[in-house]
């Protein structure tokens, strides 16, 4: 079974972030990157469902040449080969989507595996849109997964619980955290990834939907009081959050 | 430019959530800003309160039934979705960000050929346009967008639209039938972690990081949860320690909130944490720790053992 997993290139979490002097994107000064988060739990399930089932992986990405690390990253872990699709500044959810749809097409993957949302823009919607691009069924924020034949089982992460969904091949599946516990890449998955190949092509994005208008820092918070240092000061809080804050 | 804004209303269990009376109350907002029509679509179950939508703005609203559409089917929900908004000419459809809107929103935005933005906090209006604020970097920045398509969907966080003030109103309400749901992907189950509340929906939210020490001392805050009608979060720390279900994570990798009340107790504030709560309006810190960064975002700070004033704070509330 052909297998895919798109993937994309974030600023490590504990980054602190600052708008760029164009006010529509980040500045990178300082800022180290990784793959995104939800996006190894994709990779490992990918892996493990090539491991079940037989076939072969391959890792997608959009962006600059700087992605390639995110896609060496995964190809460290095991995946097969790896596509770039090149393309550079601001570009939305919809022209990712069209992008990855098209080479997922072209690709023939059967099973597409996302991570939940990339944690740069935080939108959590391109792999729904690739698997409706594509005629697909699709399941996110899937927590476990069963494929057996044509049939997948997953359950996905709802307010307080969680769904059990039925649906078939081919498909997209969003990853979240707890889906499984990703691999660490071996010394020997690392040397292998050099040897792997990344096909670079221009990425068929088509227009942005979305306008990026200006990218602004929340305002800072007034600095609050602090009440005290011990249990006596509990009922000026109480007092405080009932007639000042007037939330409970 | 919008002529006519759809709201979807999500159903769970037959009972309206209020996360979606916050997306109608959106949709009156926008209605009156834009000067377009707006409506509600309701899909599935057996709905009683249908006056609760017309209460918060909308009167007209439309119930799609058929039996195969009582639980979510994403495929089966897009695609009379979409079928009813390409009927009425909706032009801008508003869901809530809840797991199922953020599920099924995106598959509607490719049927009917919308630009989305998701989860959005706050919007203005200039020149019959609408400008949306959408959090990135888990909040650590905000961005300021606009739809140029002429299809627009937009998501709406929870508690973005306060509900306080209603009026009572009648809803119109129409049926609709329809055939041949397309159930490919179904849901054939639901598991609830008792009948909890998520930390993503909740007004108040009481939260424990590594300060707690251990998994059974968070039952003081269940407890303390309990009697403010809230959740229990927990942070990044709390989580990979096992003590607390990912599920319940606040911050980038967890879930982003913005509670009315959000209380940290024993979270020092990593940057990945305050950046997953930031925009509570109300913040209560405790944490013996006075150096700690989670007091630069506090509105109210204890710099005191959480073991004793977590305590205390319950004895004063059940005071009343």
């Amino acid at each position: 079974m052909k297998i895919a997993v798109c993937v994309s290139h974030v600023p490590d979490t504990a980054a602190k972030i600052n708008v760029g002097s164009d006010e529509k994107s980040i500045d990178n000064n300082g800022v180290s990157f990784i793959i995104n988060p939800y996006d190894e739990y994709a990779v490992e399930e990918a892996l493990k469902t090539k491991e079940a089932l037989g076939g072969e992986v391959v890792v997608i990405s959009l962006g600059g040449d700087e992605v390639k690390e995110t896609i060496r990253k995964a190809l460290a872990m095991g995946a097969d080969s790896g596509v770039l699709l090149k393309k550079e500044g601001y570009f939305d959810s919809y022209a990712t989507a069209t992008a990855l749809a098209e080479e997922l097409k072209a690709q023939n993957a059967e099973m597409v595996f996302f991570g939940k949302q990339s944690i740069d823009f935080d939108s959590g919607v391109v792999g729904q849109m690739v698997a409706e691009m594509l005629g697909y069924n699709s399941v996110s924020v899937v927590v476990d997964l069963k494929i057996e034949g044509d049939n997948i089982r997953a359950e996905r992460e709802i307010e307080g619980g969680k769904e059990v969904v039925e649906t078939t091949l081919p498909a997209v599946i969003t990853a979240q955290k707890g889906l499984n516990e990703p691999r660490y890449a071996s010394l020997r998955g690392i040397m292998q990834a050099k040897k792997k190949t990344i096909e670079e092509k221009e990425a068929q994005t088509g227009d942005s939907r979305v306008e990026l208008l200006k990218m602004r820092k929340p305002a800072p918070k007034a600095p609050g009081k602090i009440l005290g240092s011990d249990a006596s000061v509990v009922p000026e809080l109480v007092r405080l959050l009932k007639e000042e804050a007037k939330v409970i | 430019m919008a002529n006519k804004i759809l709201v979807f209303v999500e159903q769970r269990d037959n009972e309206i959530k209020k996360s979606s009376l916050e997306t109608v109350k959106a949709g009156a907002e926008f209605a009156k800003e834009l000067n377009a029509e707006v409506e509600a679509v309701v899909v599935g179950g057996e709905i009683t309160d249908f006056n609760s939508i017309a209460k918060y703005g909308v009167p007209k609203v439309t119930h799609i039934k058929n039996p195969d559409l009582n639980v979510y089917t994403s495929s089966g929900y897009a695609q009379v979705l979409s079928d009813f908004a390409n009927e009425t000419g909706a032009d801008l459809l508003l869901f809530a960000n809840s797991a199922m809107g953020r599920d099924l929103s995106p598959r509607v935005a490719v049927k009917v050929d919308a630009g989305i933005v998701p989860d959005c906090v706050g919007f203005s209006f200039e020149n019959g346009e609408v400008i949306a604020t959408h959090p990135v970097y888990a909040g650590k920045a905000l961005t300021d967008v606009k739809i140029n398509s002429p299809k627009k969907i937009f998501t709406i966080r929870p508690n973005t639209f306060n509900l306080s003030d209603a009026a009572d109103a009648t809803a119109e309400v129409s049926v609709k039938e329809v055939d041949n749901v397309n159930t490919s992907v179904k849901v054939v189950d639901i598991t609830r972690a008792s009948d909890k509340l998520d930390v993503a929906e909740a007004s108040i939210i009481v939260s424990g990081g590594r300060g707690m020490g251990g998994p059974e001392n968070f039952a003081m805050l269940e407890e303390l949860a309990g009697l403010l009608g809230g959740a229990v979060g927990a942070s990044r720390a709390a989580v990979d320690a096992g003590w607390r279900p990912h599920s319940d994570q606040v911050g980038q990798t967890g879930k982003t909130v913005s509670p009315n009340l959000y209380i940290a107790c024993g979270i020092s504030g990593a940057i990945q944490h305050m950046a997953g709560m930031r925009t509570s309006k109300y913040i209560v810190a405790i944490n013996k720790d006075p150096e700690a960064p989670i007091f630069t975002i506090a509105d109210y700070g204890i710099t005191g053992d959480l073991f004793e004033v977590v305590p205390a704070l319950i004895e004063e509330i059940k005071k009343g």
